[in-house]
């Protein structure tokens, strides 16, 4: 009952060399306005830094845009901290430029879901909350 | 995966943080488990250093604060952080971004920093802050430092949690300082005039040690002044220690002395 009532925390940030925040931003104020909690860690994360944070902030779930690409070895290497930090069931999304002959690689990796940059705001959203649900 | 609360409090004495984390949402959720966490909760023997920093929106506080978790790091101290931004009073959502002037820190084991939304909650704090620190000091951080929301003139729970509290100002205050004394300055045990590189800092910085006891320049992101900070507030918690009273009104009575002996 508490439980249910406890909004949603979702750490939102950039892995890798890109300096480029815009749509990140975007994404974070979407998900405020739809009553989530936003740990927002800003640019050129580690996935060293991301998993601790996510961990001290006790999230449902990471949310990490890539557009240096990367995205091949730095979204794994989150998966493989989280789970050997025992923190495997924080679930982790991505979001960028990540061409399709990638995807099917990441997902069976564990990444949940990967959003192109023409995503509608509105999947972004619904997607993170029906994590909820899940948790 | 729930845990019970014995073996939750157990992981916390044990600094397993990811029990930590999940002790404090439990908290923030009200969740009856968290409060069970906390009955069984034994604060170390050691005592931590809270540090409450407060001030303004946009006054360097986080900057601020990622400069003292350097030098407490370099001391060899373990950190805790509690930083409280405010939720949106519409959604409830909130986008907590204090953290990213602490990032460097985030993966140093002996650093902690968590994230707190307001939910509501009004006076510069959130409702679980106070019993979070209680979570920090069980887990035995030596020194813990909370930011609270930017806040105004009647926003000062800090007081009640916090037994050393710096309030964080900003060149170009003018008259504003008059109407803060009666409030963020008054209840603040270090006044410290960050930004100091701004035009009007020398002005400001006159006008605050005329109306303040303890008033410290700081140029936060350059690593300016967090030196002299660190040595006034170690100086200050050797006083409560031997007093158990608050630097506000101690410093008085030392400034007063050492007008005498001046004399
Ligand atoms: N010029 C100058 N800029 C600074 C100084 N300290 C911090 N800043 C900048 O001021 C801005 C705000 O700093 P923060 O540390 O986020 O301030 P804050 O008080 O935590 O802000 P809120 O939590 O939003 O109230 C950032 O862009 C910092 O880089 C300083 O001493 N001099
Ligand atoms: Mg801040």
């Amino acid at each position: 009952m508490a439980v249910a009532a406890a909004p949603l925390r979702i750490l939102i940030g950039k892995v890798g060399l890109d300096g480029h925040d815009r749509g990140v931003k975007l994404v974070a104020r979407a998900l405020r306005d739809a009553g989530v909690e936003i740990i927002y860690t800003g640019l050129h994360q580690t996935p060293e830094q991301v998993v601790a944070t996510a961990i001290q902030e006790d999230v449902h779930a990471i949310g990490l845009s890539i557009h240096s690409g990367a995205h091949n070895s730095l979204l794994p290497r989150v998966l493989h901290l989280l789970r050997e930090q025992g923190a495997g069931d924080i679930a982790l999304f991505g979001g960028g430029i990540i061409p399709d002959e990638d995807v099917p690689r990441l997902k069976a990796a564990g990444v949940q879901m990967l959003f192109g940059p023409a995503t509608p705001m509105q999947s972004i959203v619904n997607f993170v909350k029906a994590l909820h649900v899940e948790h | 995966m729930r845990l019970d609360a014995a073996t939750l409090a157990e992981q916390v004495a044990k600094v397993d943080v990811r029990a930590i984390a999940r002790v404090m949402s439990l908290i923030e959720n009200r969740d009856p488990v968290g409060t069970a966490v906390l009955a069984q909760l034994t604060p170390s023997r050691a005592q931590a250093s809270v540090i409450g920093i407060t001030g303004y929106p946009g006054t360097g506080k986080s900057t601020l604060i990622d400069q003292l978790i350097t030098a407490y790091r370099r001391l060899g101290q373990k950190v805790g952080v509690l930083a409280v931004d405010i939720s949106s009073p519409i959604t409830g959502g909130a986008v907590l971004g204090d953290r990213i002037r602490m990032q460097q820190h985030a993966d140093d084991p002996k650093v902690f920093i968590r994230s707190m939304a307001t939910r509501g909650h009004q006076g510069g704090l959130a409702h679980a802050t106070g019993e979070a620190l209680r979570v920090l000091e069980a887990a035995a951080y030596d020194m813990i430092l909370i930011e609270t929301v930017g806040v105004g003139q009647n926003e000062l729970d800090i007081v009640q949690i916090a037994p050393i509290v710096v309030a964080v100002v900003a060149p170009g205050l003018g008259d504003e300082i008059q109407a803060m004394k009666a409030g963020l300055l008054e209840v603040a045990d270090i006044v410290v005039m960050n930004k100091g590189d701004h035009e009007g800092a020398d002005r400001t910085m006159r006008d605050l040690q005329a109306q303040c006891r303890m008033v410290l320049r700081t140029v936060a992101h350059r690593d300016e002044g967090i030196l002299e900070l660190i040595a006034v507030i170690a100086e200050y918690r050797r006083i409560q220690d031997l007093n158990g009273s608050r630097c506000g009104k101690t410093t008085e009575r030392l400034v007063q002395r050492g007008a005498t002996s001046g004399s």
